[in-house]
């Protein structure tokens, strides 16, 4: 039976990621997000095993740090370090100094003094990562940071995506939602418009930013034309959070305008996928039967997490020598 | 440098290792080719071709990637990582006995690591050693139950197997070392 199997190996373009550091998506290569992409695939197959787990990071110390709430990122992180067999340290920001009123940088510093290998950052600030990577020896991942990038979560995308569409090149991609608070738009524009798809952003004029289509992505308020010939509908949260103003009528409007419907998603292609990178708010912007329907692959993304995780952590555990000794 | 195995000889010493495998288990009821990748995989198929066709039987036949296990990773100084791939073994090892193919045995540690490797899948009932070249200088205690050919090298030197499936060609050479 397995002697069919087939033995074709992709040939990597690169073999390694020349970072000490994973900030945003818009520092990688084509090249570079393939050889991610490539090495979860092999990594997708350790969390088939009865024994989820090979000793690649033994004896690395990996600090989860995390300012903002979360709850898939951070088990994500945590699951795929402990799959590759790091030691892992979890910094909860309610029983941390932090409430006593220290600062990132310090708080970085302080764990910088007990020699982790890698810190996963996600914090509520813009370019957080960055501060951290120019004052910490540790490969710095970002897990999401203020209304920047969060790059594993693009990476986790694009690999579900190539998983059923084979490539990414030349595919329509309809991202839809609230655009302006988004860190996984901007990953995911940078990182989609690298690997050749075609890419449009679709929301309410308000949270349309300004100087969206500089990134070579067409933008519209009209969910009919982006959802069109779509291959893939992926769709964001409302950030309620992040809000400041009011930037709609209502919810209810919201949805009655832009929320993804049985009867909207008809337009798109026969073999649509539905994606939400979580946590989803079921009445605005998606409907229930469409989060649970056939097209969805909202838990495909979910599960794909793991093992795009566990390429990034890999990947960089090697690469911080490597640029040192460059 | 010199060609210590031509294609002819290469597929004579396959023929006549899949003959001994089917000798010493007296059949091969409960056995599997695990090829480590990346030259052991073609290996190991061609090997379950002629158990074929000795037999008649069909031997389930799998490729494993041992990057993950090797004993060098994160050591290097300077380098990237070395490139993961798929592991796939799409049968039960438990309880089969397990021929593990590579096509150069040297200092040991890859068979380390592929034994490693291959425990994380199962209990296997017991695993055979198969490699094509068996050039010496063993730094672990492993030996091969089959021997394509025993090569005496010095360290300078270096084994290049080229197979078909993936150079295009089928050869054994020797490289390097005094000149």
């Amino acid at each position: 039976m397995t002697t069919a199997s087939t033995d074709v190996e992709r040939k990597p373009a690169v073999t390694a990621l020349r970072h000490k550091d994973l900030l945003g998506i818009v520092d990688l290569t084509a090249e570079e997000i393939a050889l991610i992409l490539d090495t979860a695939e092999a990594m997708k197959e350790v969390g088939t095993r009865p024994i989820k787990k090979v000793p690649a990071l033994r004896g690395k110390t990996v600090v989860n740090l995390f300012y903002e709430p979360s709850t898939r990122t951070r088990t994500s992180f945590e699951i795929a370090e402990k799959r590759l067999s790091a030691d892992t340290l979890n910094i909860a920001i309610g029983t941390s100094s932090v409430v006593k009123g220290e600062t990132l940088a310090d708080t970085a510093l302080n764990l910088e003094a007990m020699a982790p290998d890698m810190i996963v950052l996600r914090h509520s600030s813009s370019g957080a990562c960055h501060l951290l990577s120019r004052i910490c020896r540790s490969a710095i991942i970002n897990a999401g940071d203020g209304m920047h990038e969060h790059p594993t979560q693009a990476l986790l995308d694009a690999f579900t995506i190539r998983e059923r569409k084979k490539q990414l090149k030349g595919l329509k991609v309809a991202i839809i939602g609230d655009l302006l608070h988004s860190r996984v738009l901007r990953s995911n524009i940078q990182l989609l418009t690298k690997m050749g798809a075609q890419v449009w952003v679709c929301g309410p004029p308000t949270l349309i930013p300004t100087d969206i289509r500089r990134f070579g992505v067409t933008a519209t308020s009209s969910v009919d034309e982006a959802v069109t010939d779509a291959d893939v509908v992926m769709l964001l949260r409302i950030q309620l959070e992040r809000m400041e103003g009011a930037y709609f009528p209502s919810l209810r409007e919201y949805f009655r305008v832009f929320g993804m419907t049985e009867a909207r998603l008809r337009q798109a292609k026969s073999d649509v996928m539905i994606m939400h990178p979580g946590p989803m708010n079921r009445g605005v912007e998606i409907a229930s039967e469409v989060a649970d329907g056939p097209y969805s692959v909202i838990l495909d993304q979910v599960a794909n997490g793991v093992a795009v995780r566990m390429a990034v952590l890999y990947l960089l555990a090697g690469g911080a020598e490597h640029e040192e000794a460059a | 440098m010199p060609v210590v195995m031509d294609a002819d000889r290469i597929g004579r010493t396959l023929a006549r290792i899949a003959h001994e495998i089917v000798e010493r288990n007296k059949g091969v009821d409960d056995l599997a080719l695990v090829g480590v990748r990346r030259r052991g995989v073609p290996i190991a198929k061609r090997l379950a071709r002629a158990i074929k066709e000795i037999t008649g039987h069909d031997v389930p036949t799998g490729a494993l990637d041992i990057t993950l296990y090797r004993d060098d990773l994160m050591r290097h100084a300077v380098g990237p990582q070395p490139t993961v791939r798929r592991t796939e073994i799409q049968f039960s090892i438990d309880n089969r006995k397990i021929l593990l193919v590579d096509d150069v045995l040297y200092t040991g540690r890859t068979t380390r690591a592929a034994l490693d490797a291959l425990i994380d899948y199962g209990r296997p009932k017991g695993i055979q050693l198969i490699v094509l070249v068996d050039r010496g200088h063993r730094e672990l205690p492993i030996k091969a139950d089959y021997v394509g050919k025993n090569l005496p090298t010095s360290p300078e030197e270096s084994v290049q197997v080229r197979l078909l499936e993936i150079d295009g060609q089928d050869e054994v050479v020797l490289e390097g070392g005094g000149a």
